[in-house]
């Protein structure tokens, strides 16, 4: 679905990580772990086309994403559901049109049905008229994460999905996206929550990647 | 057809495609009053070519058919040079006919000059023969020459002394109002960039947000075409209606002989303003068009 094959990128100056491969098999699911800093977002970006390589190449379903135009790059983004760390949303509409937004702009109709369900899914029936700065930190998250597989994308890239949310909410998202694996969805998660990779690790074979010190590594078993 | 197809869909919208890019209020507000001022005056240019093109057909075909026979005698003998000229003028090859004006003619045409029931009678008032040519023509020296010999007071004026000068003139008005509609159109074209500019400017994080979503650049285009289309649109019919309305409430005298007044429009030149709304929603598309995707392609 998703390939690195070394791949070194920087803003600029120092490079944040060189010769990193990464391959992500369709209903994989990987965790991504590692200082703060380290690299983490950027990694992601890589894969869903907001930022290039400076080295190596990514492909994505196959296709090198430098040869990519915008278009290309838009539809291929209607294939990764992503959950960004600052959740990225139009503070104008409500939490409902947010998370009908990728239908929206791709040409399709939201069916409210799918909408509602999605909603009660993540919990946020209450809050659907509301618009996004209304909402908590966690509740926003989980609009985020509602957003991120409304178009049933092939690929989940969810960046610090329970940053914000108690234990008990962070293991109902995980258990949200467990159940999306289950149904085939291959998944890569950022984050610094062990407890969370303890669960999933009890349900799933996921593997746990560290991105620390430039390099991106197998994480031992003492996780 | 498809072109077609493709401003209704436009023009229809996408409701939610319009609610992802919020308004701006203001920019709104001064793209619809630029168009209103931008229509307003390209009706009175519009006007302007018109009328002026019509004066100009008049004078070169009209007048260029005429030609006027002054005769200043003293009183006396202004009725026996009249008869002789008319002679003159019924043996002349090329004169379709002539014919003297009588008192009350060339008093109405003294009328705006010196008021009405001016006694013409008495005054030293040269006599007037109107000529008509036919297709042919006549000779013009040759005439001079014979009516030189035989009425020593008659003066032969063909017009084009100030016929030319005056179909010049209408032509470059005419000139000029189309320069002035197409000006007119640019400077619409540029002010519709700067507010679609400004637009896209303040809705980065919007687009931002769409791509990361997965708009591609048409999809978020459009939304702003849309919009600068409709306000165009809407400002243009309000000032072209205004602009309109004005020329239809011009006081309407035929005392000065139409010159002035004659700025309107006639039968159905009418429908002409109705291109300007047209015209003005064309140049926002293709405006707002233009900057927008020239913009979203530098954001990327
Ligand atoms: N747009 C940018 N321009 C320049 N430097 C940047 C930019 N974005 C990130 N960086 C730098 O790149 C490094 C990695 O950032 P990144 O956001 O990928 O880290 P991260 O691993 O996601 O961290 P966190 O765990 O805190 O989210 C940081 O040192 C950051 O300062
Ligand atoms: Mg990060």
């Amino acid at each position: 679905m998703i390939e690195l094959d070394n791949v070194a990128y920087s803003y600029g100056g120092a490079e944040l990580f060189s010769a990193l491969n990464l391959s992500l098999a369709p209903g994989s699911f990987h965790f991504l772990t590692g200082p703060s800093g380290a690299g983490k977002t950027t990694l992601l970006k890589l894969c869903y086309g907001e930022l290039t390589a400076t080295a190596g190449q990514v492909r994505l379903f196959g296709a090198d994403a430098r040869a990519m135009d915008r278009n290309a790059v838009a539809h291929i983004r209607r294939r990764i559901g992503v959950v960004h760390q600052d959740c990225q949303f139009l503070d104008h509409l409500s939490v409902a049109e947010n998370i009908a937004l990728p239908l929206t702009v791709s040409g399709r109709t939201a069916q409210p049905t799918d909408v509602t369900d999605l909603l009660g899914w993540v919990g946020l029936t209450r809050q659907a008229a509301q618009t996004p700065p209304e909402l908590s930190g966690g509740e926003r998250q989980r609009a985020a994460l509602a957003r991120a597989v409304i178009m049933s994308p092939d690929v989940i890239l969810a960046d610090e999905p329970t940053g914000n949310v108690d234990a008990e909410m962070s293991q109902r998202l995980m258990a949200l996206l467990l159940e999306l694996n289950k149904m085939g969805k291959t998944i890569l998660i950022a984050t610094h929550d062990l407890s969370l990779i303890r669960t999933a690790k009890a349900q799933v074979s996921a593997r746990v990647l560290r991105l620390k010190d430039r390099k991106l590594q197998l994480a031992g078993a003492d996780l | 057809m498809d072109m077609m197809r493709r401003w209704l869909d436009l023009l229809a919208g996408d409701p939610q495609a319009d609610r992802a890019v919020p308004p701006t209020g203001f920019t709104a507000r001064l793209t619809v009053l630029s168009a209103f001022a931008m229509a307003f005056l390209a009706v009175f240019a519009l006007a302007l070519s018109l009328a002026t093109g019509r004066l100009a057909d008049r004078w070169s075909s009209e007048l260029a058919k005429t030609s006027t026979l002054r005769i200043s005698a003293p009183v006396g003998q202004v009725d026996a040079q009249r008869d002789a000229a008319l002679a003159v003028l019924q043996t002349t090859p090329g004169v379709a006919s002539a014919r003297a004006l009588t008192d009350d003619e060339q008093r109405a045409l003294l009328a705006p000059w010196f008021g009405p029931d001016l006694p013409i009678e008495t005054l030293p008032v040269p006599q007037l023969i109107e000529i008509i040519e036919d297709d042919a023509g006549f000779d013009v020296a040759g005439l001079r020459a014979r009516l030189q010999a035989e009425v020593p007071g008659a003066v032969l004026d063909d017009h084009t002394r100030w016929r030319a000068p005056l179909v010049e003139a209408a032509s470059r008005l005419r000139l000029l109002g189309i320069v002035s509609m197409i000006l007119i159109a640019g400077a619409t074209a540029a002010m519709i960039t700067l507010a679609a500019n400004a637009a896209l400017a303040a809705n980065a994080q919007v687009i931002r947000v769409m791509r990361l979503v997965g708009a591609q650049d048409i999809y978020i285009a459009r939304a702003f075409i849309r919009r600068f289309t409709l306000r165009a649109l809407t400002g243009a019919a309000a000032g072209t209606l205004a602009g309109t309305l004005a020329i239809l409430l011009l006081p309407r005298t035929d005392v000065a002989g139409g010159f002035l007044t004659g700025l309107g429009f006639q039968g159905w030149h009418w429908l002409w303003p109705l291109i300007i709304p047209i015209l003005a929603a064309v140049v926002a598309f293709a405006a707002t068009r233009h900057a927008a995707l020239r913009t979203l392609k530098e954001q990327s």
